[in-house]
């Protein structure tokens, strides 16, 4: 596939912290990490979704100011953000291997409408649900 | 002094939301369970009398309020989902009392438990592509103002559509 979605980003209040959140805890690898300056471009990818990436911004200068940045990292922290899903084969089994490494879930994996789905949040305060792919 | 919110200081500590997210994200996994500030409070390491004010500047409204449109949220989605009994799903959602219970859906949402489930019954469908916690939070309620307050008002004579809109 050559069109679609590339890259959607997210904003982290640290993104040392959320690489390794997104590698270590939830096993993305990076991608892309290159700095300009006080700029970096950072993104991580599943594993097994070659063609999307995931950025993990920081805002802050020299794209946004001072105040702007301070805004977002505010509606970050109070998870405003939109939702995220993260498609697994199996809820339970992730669950049970993200927990051991101190991923912060927010709901237990539950049975709804024939699949299963969790929810955590990153450390930055995003929040994902977790969904079981229906078979 | 400044009564309630409408003047807002500037942004708070995003450090500090995020904590308060904490306290919020417990209330939304067992909205069923009794939440004395006390303990929200210690969920997000802050005192008793910076947390009820934290939260509401954070998040719009008062830790217990917000704790009440999760269990309304909940009730809409067990009387749409679920065959269990109104009794049930009353004590399901936190409910001590049946009475409290009726009167207070009534209240936020102008129909009594009973008529909402007739009404979905009727209605459904359409919303399977949609993740179910986002369908569920479509029908959390906008409580714009304390439930006490809707009810005087209601009962003050400002009746039928006003208060109707009043609830969305």
């Amino acid at each position: 596939m050559s069109q679609g979605v590339g890259v959607v980003g997210l904003y982290v209040r640290d993104q040392d912290e959320a690489l390794a959140f997104y590698v270590e805890k939830l096993g993305f690898r990076v991608h892309t990490d290159v700095r300009n300056g006080e700029y970096r471009w950072l993104t991580v990818q599943h594993p097994d979704q070659p063609s999307f990436q995931l950025g993990l911004f920081a805002p802050g200068p020299p794209v946004l100011d001072a105040g702007t940045a301070q805004s977002l990292r505010a509606i970050v922290a109070k998870g405003a953000m939109p939702p995220l899903v993260l498609a697994v084969d199996d809820c339970r089994t992730a669950y049970d291997r993200m927990r051991a490494r101190g991923v912060e879930f927010t709901q237990e994996p539950m049975d709804r409408y024939g699949t299963v789905d969790a929810g955590f949040r990153d450390p930055s305060g995003n929040g994902w649900k977790m969904i079981e792919a229906r078979r | 002094m400044f009564c309630e919110v409408d003047y807002l200081p500037a942004s708070q500590d995003p450090e500090l939301l995020r904590r308060l997210l904490r306290a919020k994200d417990r209330m939304d996994a067992n909205s069923h369970e009794a939440w004395p500030v006390r303990r929200l409070a210690r969920v997000s390491g802050v005192s008793e009398a910076h947390f009820a004010r934290s939260f509401k500047q954070a998040f719009g409204v008062p830790p217990h309020r917000y704790l009440l449109t999760r269990r309304i949220e909940r009730v809409m989605a067990l009387l749409r989902d679920t065959d269990l009994s109104i009794t049930e799903i009353a004590f399901q959602a936190g409910w001590e009392s049946l009475g409290t219970f009726g009167r207070t859906v009534r209240d936020v949402t102008s129909e009594s438990p009973g008529a909402i489930r007739a009404r979905w019954r009727v209605t459904a469908r359409e919303l399977g592509r949609v993740p179910a916690c986002f369908v569920s939070a479509a029908h959390r309620p906008h409580l714009t103002m304390a439930v006490s307050e809707k009810r005087r008002r209601a009962g003050g004579g400002i009746k039928g559509v006003r208060s109707a809109q009043e609830v969305r």
